[in-house]
């Protein structure tokens, strides 16, 4: 029997504990007939993915693409339009199924000690399952409808889970936002989708690469708006991963989509999901190659948001928006790294920081959990005594984010910042000194976190405090496991263990530079230059001295007894600027002046000049005229037997002028 | 057979005042049945139209000297009579329901 045989059971077990969990949420089912549905769906495809995996690498198959087409969808009949429900496992998708199905169970695991009281505990997993599913069938379909169709189902669970806790009043709003933001961007990947299928035929990836990568003058070609047929793709996709990923302009809904359960943040809203545009970028890495253009566009992009989320997570105080305008910038230095051409390096970053954002989000969801709920860092403070397991996993993840060395997030951001710096592109050195100065300020704002929340002495109430514990062996277990691998994850890539950077040999495959593009563009604007070892240590250096400086100045402000008193003492001192950032620079604000009034404004005016105006009013118009003419008619009927004889002598008089006419 | 042709064509009533007697009858009898508001005046309004009718049939059954027209007349004595008897008896039996028999007050046909 051939494990790859079945990658398919891969999305399909979930999905079916999905369906039970479905079911079972309506029957009243026992909670640990529910937990066992919940827990044995992912961890089943956990244990085929590995076997998938197993065999991929150690079967020979390395590094070739494996197709395995399950269902012909459209059976050649649409204009011999081909598409199959077909999944594909290569280095690339070898990774992010790796991190989706190994991060993913551990979440769920943890779910089940924070989700334990709750009323919905089937529901939550029927949903988180889903998730699985259609994230599982994002990261391995082999064509860009069914990755479009993981993609809708990723973003339907992410609507479904922020918006969980129903009752309340801003849940549903934050869902409904995470939605609609969403479907901005998607609906220019459909676009982009439809440009392929008229340029190719097909949706499929290879393809449509091999076709590119073949005849680059192909993509290069003027196609749209002064675009080339690349960059019109490619700025297609590109939108669409801003939605998903959260990037400058369509980041918003991300920070209000924290109102969902905790574990999900950590799931959808850091580990899997919104890293499935940067996936998709990597995935069409072939386009973005084709199109310097806006391969700088979306450094831009990257860079801008990396800077701009950093600034505003300096100044929250809610823990899980910390982490969720850390999440926004981590994503921004990803597609830093796409814009440059490091594609290695942004699939790399995934893979650490799905570790570490995984486990912040997770610790914090235990300081939530022993905290009554309470989100609010400055009603916080000296929980390390009360939380030893989660303290300690905290701050590794918290080093892991801040690019410590050692520590799993200092390679990956390391070499995204080292791309930028040996990337041939206009700007990169200013795309390495805002990497830089976002390096250094994700190191300030994350150990605010951790000392407001872990250190100092306790502000909460007095009933909060006696309530304090550390969360169940289910909860912690998963943390521990996610601090090791927030630790290790990073070491695949030190070029002294395995003679040369094995994580990026690992994807060459998938990422390798096209032979052909030099060629045609003549010094290849893409290219990366040798910076040279010295060059190097000397930006590694620079990186970790000033995330050492940003960690000892949130220790000097807010670290110790006082420490949130000397904080606040210390924000009041930039009265403007605080307000700007803790403000999150208006740009909700903005964006409610500019596009959703507006829209409201002309909902309104469709509601009532076009609706109630234009067609409930021809419509009552028509009811009235027969209500009016009923009215009359009823008017002869008086009841009284001499005037319906009357009106009868009139018709017999009619009949007869009729007849003697 | 002198005895059958008693009465001279030449002096004998014309048709059209038959007629006009009967157009007279019915008009009356409709003017009656229109505006009485007792049942019963109703009821002897419409006997005087239906007699009306009877007199022309009378009249034109002589005049075009065919028997059919008489023999009609019989059945309208007929239905007028079973008319008269259900007709009465619907009118007591209102009467016993509401104590009147003013048609302005049998109004429960209103809608």
């Amino acid at each position: 029997m051939q494990a790859i045989d079945y990658l398919w059971l891969i999305p399909a077990l979930p999905l079916a504990g999905a369906a039970v969990n479905g079911v079972l949420a309506y029957r009243q089912a026992p909670k640990p007939a529910v937990t066992a549905v919940a827990l044995g769906a992912p961890l089943a495809s956990l244990l085929v993915a590995a076997a998938c995996i197993w065999q991929y690498l150690a079967g020979g198959l390395y590094p070739r693409a494996v197709e395995q087409v399950s269902y012909a969808w459209t059976p050649g009949t649409v204009d011999g339009l081909h598409i199959n429900v077909a999944f594909l496992l290569d280095p690339l998708a070898v990774v992010m199924l790796f991190i989706v199905t190994f991060v993913g169970f551990l979440i769920h695991v943890y779910s089940v000690g924070y989700m334990g009281h709750d009323e919905g505990y089937a529901r939550y997993f029927a949903y988180l399952n889903l998730f699985m599913a259609a994230m599982l069938t994002l990261v391995l379909g082999n064509n860009y409808l069914v990755m479009f169709f993981g993609w809708e189902g990723v973003g339907l669970c992410s609507y479904l889970l922020i918006g969980f806790y129903y009752d309340q009043e801003f849940p549903p709003y934050a869902g409904k936002k995470a939605f609609i933001v969403n479907r901005i961007g998607d609906c220019a990947f459909l676009i982009g989708m439809f440009a392929l299928v008229a340029r190719f035929g097909t949706l499929d990836f290879m393809p449509i690469f091999h076709r590119l990568a073949t005849e680059p003058r192909l993509g290069m070609a003027s196609y749209a708006g002064g675009l080339s047929f690349a960059a019109f793709v490619g700025l297609c996709f590109f939108i669409g991963a801003i939605g998903k990923s959260a990037q400058i302009p369509l980041y918003v809904w991300l920070p209000d989509a924290m109102a969902g359960p905790t574990p999900v943040s950590a799931l959808i809203h850091a580990a899997t999901m919104v890293t499935a545009g940067v996936y998709m970028a990597v995935r069409s890495n072939v386009i973005y190659q084709l199109t310097p253009g806006v391969s700088l566009f979306v450094a831009i992009i990257g860079t801008a948001t990396a800077l701009l989320a950093a600034t505003i997570g300096m100044a929250q105080n809610d823990i899980k928006k910390v982490l969720a305008y850390s999440t926004v910038s981590q994503l921004g230095y990803m597609f830093m790294a796409v814009g440059v051409g490091a594609y290695h390096a942004a699939l790399f970053h995934v893979l650490t920081h799905a570790f570490f954002k995984a486990l912040l989000f997770l610790g914090s969801g235990s300081v939530i959990h022993a905290m009554g709920g309470e989100q609010d860092m400055q009603k916080m403070g000296g929980l390390k005594k009360h939380l030893p397991v989660t303290y300690r996993t905290f701050v590794v993840g918290s080093l892991a984010l801040a690019g410590i060395p050692v520590f799993a997030g200092f390679f990956s951001k390391d070499e995204i910042l080292a791309a930028a710096a040996a990337s041939g592109m206009p700007l990169h050195w200013l795309f390495w000194g805002v990497g830089w100065i976002t390096a250094g300020l994700t190191a300030f704002y994350m150990f605010r976190a951790v000392y407001l929340t872990f250190d100092g002495t306790f502000r909460g109430t007095h009933e909060q405090e006696h309530h304090l514990h550390e969360s169940p062996p289910v909860m912690t277990v998963p943390l521990i496991i996610l601090a090791v691998g927030a630790v290790v994850a990073g070491w695949i890539e030190i070029p002294l263990l395995h003679g040369t950077q094995w994580f990026h040999r690992f994807l060459e495959s998938v990422v390798a530079t096209l032979p052909a593009i030099g060629a045609i563009q003549g010094g290849a604007p893409t290219g990366t230059r040798e910076l040279g070892t010295p060059t190097e240590a000397i930006l590694i250096v620079l990186s970790v001295g000033l995330a050492l400086a940003g960690i000892l100045l949130a220790r000097s402000i807010y670290g110790g007894a006082g420490g949130a008193e000397r904080g606040l003492a210390f924000e009041e001192r930039y009265p403007a600027l605080h307000r700007l950032l803790a403000n999150k620079w208006y740009v909700d604000e903005l964006y409610d002046a500019i596009v959703v009034r507006p829209l409201h404004g002309l909902s309104w005016v469709f509601y009532r000049v076009v609706d109630v105006l234009l067609v409930d009013g021809s419509i009552r118009a028509g009811a009235a005229v027969t209500r009016a003419t009923g009215d009359l008619g009823s008017l002869t009927t008086t009841g009284n037997v001499r005037n319906y004889a009357l009106y009868f002598f009139l018709g017999v008089l009619v009949l007869f002028w009729w007849i003697a006419r | 057979m002198s005895g059958i042709h008693l009465v001279n064509e030449s002096m004998s009533v014309p048709v059209s005042w038959y007629l006009m007697l009967s157009v007279a009858l019915f008009a009356i009898g409709t003017a009656g049945a229109l505006t009485r508001r007792n049942g019963i005046s109703i009821f002897l309004s419409i006997e005087v139209m239906l007699n009306a009718a009877n007199l022309a049939l009378v009249a034109y059954s002589r005049q075009l000297d065919q028997r059919t027209g008489q023999i009609l007349v019989f059945f309208v004595l007929a239905v007028a009579a079973a008319e008269a008897a259900v007709g009465l008896a619907l009118f007591i039996a209102v009467y016993r329901q509401r104590r009147t028999i003013d048609i302005n007050r049998i109004n429960l046909m209103r809608h």
